[in-house]
């Protein structure tokens, strides 16, 4: 990037100016790719949230949606492949007035990363992880992943891919997630209404943005442009709140069933459980 | 342990306890405020302890779900602005490398408690080994200096505990606390000085504006001061390359500028970073190079040695990394020998052979794990070396 560019875009003002972070801009991210947009979303959900900027974390992984940290002018955290969560924890237990988001993809938390996230989910630690599901690793150039559906082409899948996928919400739910939700990338004021209501609740909550990724995913799917892909989303997204997430595994084809679907209060998060550790070690030896 | 205290976080008094015990209240006398950790021999007491005690103190102790997540964990706390570690062997060190160059990267305070066993791989879990020494060094890729002290007694485990610290925190960076299983394990006598006694000492923070804060900047000693997040100053955290601002540049004079400063902060404050024992060296023509569990055994047959007239002497590496060249270089210069007696088929050996130039003779004294040596063993050895 030259400096000249820097200037062309500082004179320019953006209405999240103060929120993305000065020089960073332009992003790397494609063109056609979903994840400028979501980015947008997740800084006006933490503004609409009402949090203070100050005690808001956002933690990425590795990979294009592990970029959105590093562009956000919050405290935040680019960290290790998979890693994440544990990470965010760490932050997170140590100030519970913290906000703590973790934005990262579905190789990243669901692959190298699934152990944390399933042991984060059964803790109900503090956190809000949204997951932007491209179903591929497109910065690594388009291999197939964990969320890639049976039939999907991909660099290493030639013969389209033959493992069954996960299904994000279903994990996440089944593993303690006290909000679970899922939209797609064309759904942006749902989806700042679905990611204040996960910011604003304590505990493990868990938002999938199905996105679009033309350049490593799309090309090799007859789905080459941005466009294309929002429109297959539009084509197939089915709005269901409450839906079974045992029912709702994404499929070549198939419809894709958006909402929220588990929305569960009163479970005590894991910075509960370990205020009350401290009370009773307090306790053990005679002090308040 | 007993108590004779008033503070919670430092229990001053007289103690009989173990190595992993003492290594725990010495993380704990030095502020510690958050341990994540894994279950592993012959670690898990450090952690059994810290679980119990943290919450007295208004720490917190997470239990994770493996040694990946532990030293995350670890990072994310310290970055949350406080103090905080974890313990683990051989097996679950070699899960957390690749974070350990994260908190390299990123000069992350932290300390990671390493009591070794035999390896590799799953190898001797209850039996001793000192066979880590070089995964410290070199465990994750690309170049960092590390610092690694290593206890040879239950009150070093308490007293080097809180010099880890504070190393962690001058210097930000992850500082490995290297004990061994018999040290660990181990029972003996443990004073724990009053707390006005204790010397800490914690990161540097800003003092400049959020506005004018450049959090990769540093000055003179190349140490940069720490925001950590909630300040206000917008902290950002990177593992790639990054410039002064923390903002990630991909190119050969950011690596150039970055890699060479981390590494740069330890080279250039070597000589206050090593602590060193030298024992019954002024005279000396055949010296012992030694440290943890071995330099026990090391000390012995010195004293034997001397007994029957032969002017043996220790140097005894208190800090392993960085590694003493100038020191050992001195010694190859006065001694005929130096023996390296070590739990591993020659770590430390290779750095002593290395650090003299070719001055000396360097002949290791191997084991590779499970028992530790016998004075009268290396007493043997420095006998045929003075033949």
């Amino acid at each position: 990037m030259t400096d000249e560019n820097i200037k062309l875009i500082e004179s320019h003002e953006h209405p999240l100016d103060g929120y993305l972070r000065k020089g960073r801009i332009p992003h790397i991210f494609c063109p056609g790719c979903s994840l400028g947009s979501i980015m947008t979303v997740i800084v006006d959900s933490v503004l609409k949230a009402g949090f203070d900027p100050k005690k808001v974390s956002v933690v990425s992984g590795i990979g294009c949606t592990g970029r959105i940290a590093g562009y956000l002018n919050f405290d935040s955290f680019h960290t290790t492949h998979g890693r994440a969560i544990p990470f965010a924890i760490g932050l997170s237990v140590t100030d519970p007035e913290r906000k703590v988001i973790v934005v990262s993809g579905d190789g990243d938390l669901f692959a190298i990363g699934g152990n944390h996230f399933i042991h984060a989910a059964r803790r109900n630690a503090d956190i809000t992880v949204i997951c932007v599901n491209n179903f591929n690793y497109g910065m690594t150039g388009g291999q197939a992943g964990p969320t890639s559906y049976k039939g999907q082409f991909q660099s290493t899948s030639p013969y389209g891919s033959v493992e069954e996928p996960f299904n994000l919400p279903d994990l996440a739910a089944s593993c303690g997630a006290v909000y679970v939700a899922r939209w797609t990338a064309l759904d942006v004021r749902r989806m700042k209404d679905s990611f204040v209501e996960a910011l604003s609740k304590k505990g493990f909550t868990f938002v999938e943005v199905l996105g679009s990724c033309p350049t490593t995913y799309g090309r090799r799917n007859q789905l080459a442009e941005g466009k294309m892909i929002l429109d297959y989303f539009k084509k197939h997204a089915v709005l269901q709140h409450g839906a079974n997430t045992r029912e709702i595994g994404i499929e070549m084809n198939g419809p894709m069933i958006v909402g929220k679907f588990v929305d569960i209060d009163g479970r005590p998060t894991l910075t509960d459980h370990l205020q009350g550790l401290q009370e009773k070690g307090r306790a053990s030896i005679g002090k308040k | 342990m007993s108590d004779e205290s008033d503070s919670i976080e430092v229990m001053t008094g007289k103690h009989y306890t173990t190595g992993n015990h003492a290594a725990a209240e010495g993380s704990l006398a030095a502020g510690c405020k958050f341990f994540g950790g894994y279950p592993i021999t012959p670690s898990s007491e450090v952690a059994e302890h810290m679980a119990r005690r943290l919450p007295q103190v208004n720490g917190n102790f997470v239990q994770f779900e493996d040694e990946i997540a532990s030293i995350a964990g670890i990072l994310g706390a310290s970055w949350g602005g406080v103090k905080s570690m974890t313990a683990t062997s051989g097996p679950g060190y070699s899960l957390m490398v690749e974070n350990i160059g994260l908190g390299m990267m990123t000069e992350t305070p932290c300390v990671i408690v390493n009591v070794q066993r035999g390896g590799p791989s799953t190898g001797l879990p209850t039996l001793v080994g000192q066979q880590d020494v070089m995964q410290v060094k070199w465990g994750s890729h690309g170049d960092y200096e590390p610092i690694a002290i290593s206890p040879s007694t239950v009150q070093e485990c308490f007293d080097l505990a809180i010099d880890c610290f504070n190393l962690s925190e001058k210097y930000r960076l992850p500082v490995t606390f290297l004990l061994d299983e018999v040290i660990g394990h181990m029972s003996e006598r443990l004073v724990i000085p009053s707390i006005e006694k204790i010397k800490i000492i914690n990161r540097k923070k800003p003092e400049v504006p959020p506005e004018e804060y450049l959090p990769y900047k540093a000055g003179k000693d190349l140490v940069p001061a720490m925001a950590t997040a909630g300040e206000g100053y917008r902290v950002m955290v990177t593992g790639l390359t990054h410039d002064e601002r923390g903002y990630p540049v991909i190119s050969a004079e950011a690596q150039e500028e970055n890699v060479r400063r981390i590494n740069d902060k330890i080279r250039l404050n070597k000589k206050k970073i090593i602590k060193l024992e030298e024992y019954m060296l002024d005279d000396a023509d055949i010296s012992l190079v030694s440290f943890g569990t071995s330099a026990r055994a090391a000390k012995g047959a010195v004293n034997r040695a001397r007994e029957k007239g032969i002017k043996a002497g220790l140097l005894r590496l208190i800090t392993v990394w960085p590694f003493p060249d100038e020191r050992i270089e001195l010694l190859a210069d006065q001694v005929k020998k130096i023996l390296v007696p070590e739990i591993n088929y020659g770590q430390v050996y290779r750095e002593v052979e290395r650090a003299v130039h070719g001055k000396t003779d360097v002949e290791g004294i191997f084991k590779l794990g499970g028992a530790i040596h016998s004075p009268a063993e290396i007493l043997k050895q420095i006998e045929k070396g003075v033949k």
